[in-house]
């Protein structure tokens, strides 16, 4: 009985600590654009600006909610809750510290993949219903490069799998005791990190949104909370996709002093800096120039690593 | 690539530059004398209005945002009997300063005019009218230009010499 209630204090734990931090990774993203563009960001409201969550919070949930007459209602309203959806359920596999985690699963990579590949639907869906040609192309090139990027990111996991043997993030971070495996899986990462860009299509992979030239993109004809769902979820994505860089390749909770939330929590920060700094520093690539990247480099390198690493693997039993 | 990693880095370095921002309320900054802000109209060392309502201001303006009525006092001084100016069109450009014979119409350094109500953006002439000279402290009209008014005849204007008497035939 306690630990059924122990267990459902985690699961409310997770989605309050998860839901908060992505409300304020918002804040958090305008302050350090504003570090490195000489600026500083939203500061006004309350200590260094902290508060402005909450006026956003408060703005968002007051703004008139309107769907476009010309829109396929149902759709509209269905999209952008699957990628809210989606992104929230793969937190379930996410071990926070040895024994804090919702669903210890054994397909735990499997679902996280999966659920990734849910999120597709909502960006292709919501493009679809909008009824406006910017939002379809929007939708189009979610669709592809989503698809395109989520081959190799599968693949540039399957090194860590090979090593570890077990698809359970939990055992994956225990096979992290000797080394990270950010230094054998070095070729592994960097596709790994490159498609986690592209799959929470964040600058410089943001072409379905491309403010420059589709107005928003998939979003265009959102606004209220719906826009919101978007807007929270691609930060969700953030945090997870943070989460799981550090869990599959930089040790999860191991690390030695502090207490293994602290460090989970730690270097998960690191990477939603890396996230954000990615935004701050590059531009965004040509359609052509992603595609070619996906497919003639990333994959070919997520490939080979596969093969060697598995070759090593195979010499050494 | 290796130019990918250098913006990055740069883009890093940039945490530890001085912010530009200025923190515009809490922070004020400097505003040159002949920036161009609310305008006044100003008054002569002797504490009389410039403005001789001469319409070039009004003229000049492109938007027309300027409207004033002549009228003279007793002894023929020109001034105007109401000055207008709507703040809600003007755009600052200066052209009514630079029109302004008497150096009466000024803009000054000043662009905190902000108002919840558009009506209040219109300033009437006791709105415009400041104590001072403004930027030409030395400068009177009526004491350089050879119009009789009260108190200064013909010919005691500064460096004017006293009237000729066409009638007479002395040298």
């Amino acid at each position: 009985m306690s630990s059924q209630l122990i267990h459902i204090l985690v699961i409310l734990g997770v989605l309050v600590g998860v839901l908060s931090v992505a409300a304020g990774l918002i804040w958090l993203e305008r302050r350090l654009l504003g570090l490195w563009q000489d600026r500083y960001g939203p500061n006004r409201v309350g200590p260094f600006g902290l508060l402005q969550v909450l006026a956003d919070v408060i703005k968002i949930f007051t703004k008139e909610d309107w769907i476009p007459p010309f829109a396929d209602r149902i759709i509209f309203v269905v999209a952008p809750t699957v990628v809210f959806i989606a992104v929230l359920m793969s937190f379930a596999i996410i071990p926070f510290a040895p024994n804090l985690v919702v669903a210890n699963m054994n397909i735990g990579v499997l679902f996280f993949l999966g659920m990734s590949s849910l999120g597709v639907y909502s960006v292709v869906l919501a493009g679809w219903s909008s009824n406006n040609k910017y939002s379809l192309i929007g939708g189009l090139r979610a669709a592809a490069q989503m698809l395109s990027y989520e081959v190799f990111m599968g693949l540039s996991i399957m090194g860590v799998v090979l090593i570890t043997g077990s698809f359970n993030l939990g055992d994956i971070v225990q096979a992290q005791n000797k080394i990270w495996f950010f230094i054998p899986q070095f070729l592994g990462l960097i596709p790994f990190l490159i498609a986690s860009l592209a799959e929470t299509h964040r600058l410089p992979f943001d072409l379905p949104e491309a403010d420059s030239e589709l107005v928003a993109g998939y979003h265009s004809e959102y606004s209220g909370m719906k826009f919101g769902m978007f807007f929270v979820g691609e930060y969700l994505g953030i945090t997870l996709f943070s989460m799981m860089i550090v869990t599959l390749f930089f040790g999860g909770w191991l690390g030695p002093v502090l207490p293994p939330i602290v460090w989970f929590l730690l270097k998960t920060a690191v990477f939603v800096v890396f996230f954000i700094l990615m935004r701050g520093a590059l531009p965004r690539p040509r359609y052509d120039q992603l595609m070619s990247l996906g497919w003639k480099l990333l994959l070919p390198l997520t490939l080979v690593n596969l093969l060697v690493t598995g070759g090593i693997l195979l010499l050494g039993s | 690539m290796i130019s990918i990693l250098r913006s990055i880095w740069l883009v890093i370095l940039h945490a530890f530059h001085r912010r530009e921002t200025v923190q515009y309320p809490d922070e004020q900054f400097y505003l040159p004398p002949r920036f161009r802000g609310r305008i006044v109209l100003t008054r002569d060392p002797d504490g009389e209005e410039r403005c001789v309502a001469c319409n070039l201001c009004a003229v000049a303006c492109p938007v027309d945002c300027i409207s004033l009525q002549a009228t003279e006092d007793e002894y023929g001084r020109r001034y105007p009997e109401f000055f207008r100016i709507n703040f809600s069109r003007c755009i600052f450009c200066g052209f009514c300063e630079e029109a302004c014979p008497t150096y009466a119409i000024q803009l000054t350094p000043d662009f905190e005019m902000g108002e919840y109500e558009r009506q209040n953006l219109v300033y009437e002439k006791e709105d415009l009218l400041i104590d001072g000279p403004g930027k030409y402290p030395d400068y009177n009209f009526y004491r350089v230009s050879g119009l009789a008014i009260g108190g200064k005849d013909k010919g005691q204007a500064e460096r004017e010499l006293p009237p000729v008497d066409i009638k007479s035939l002395l040298p």
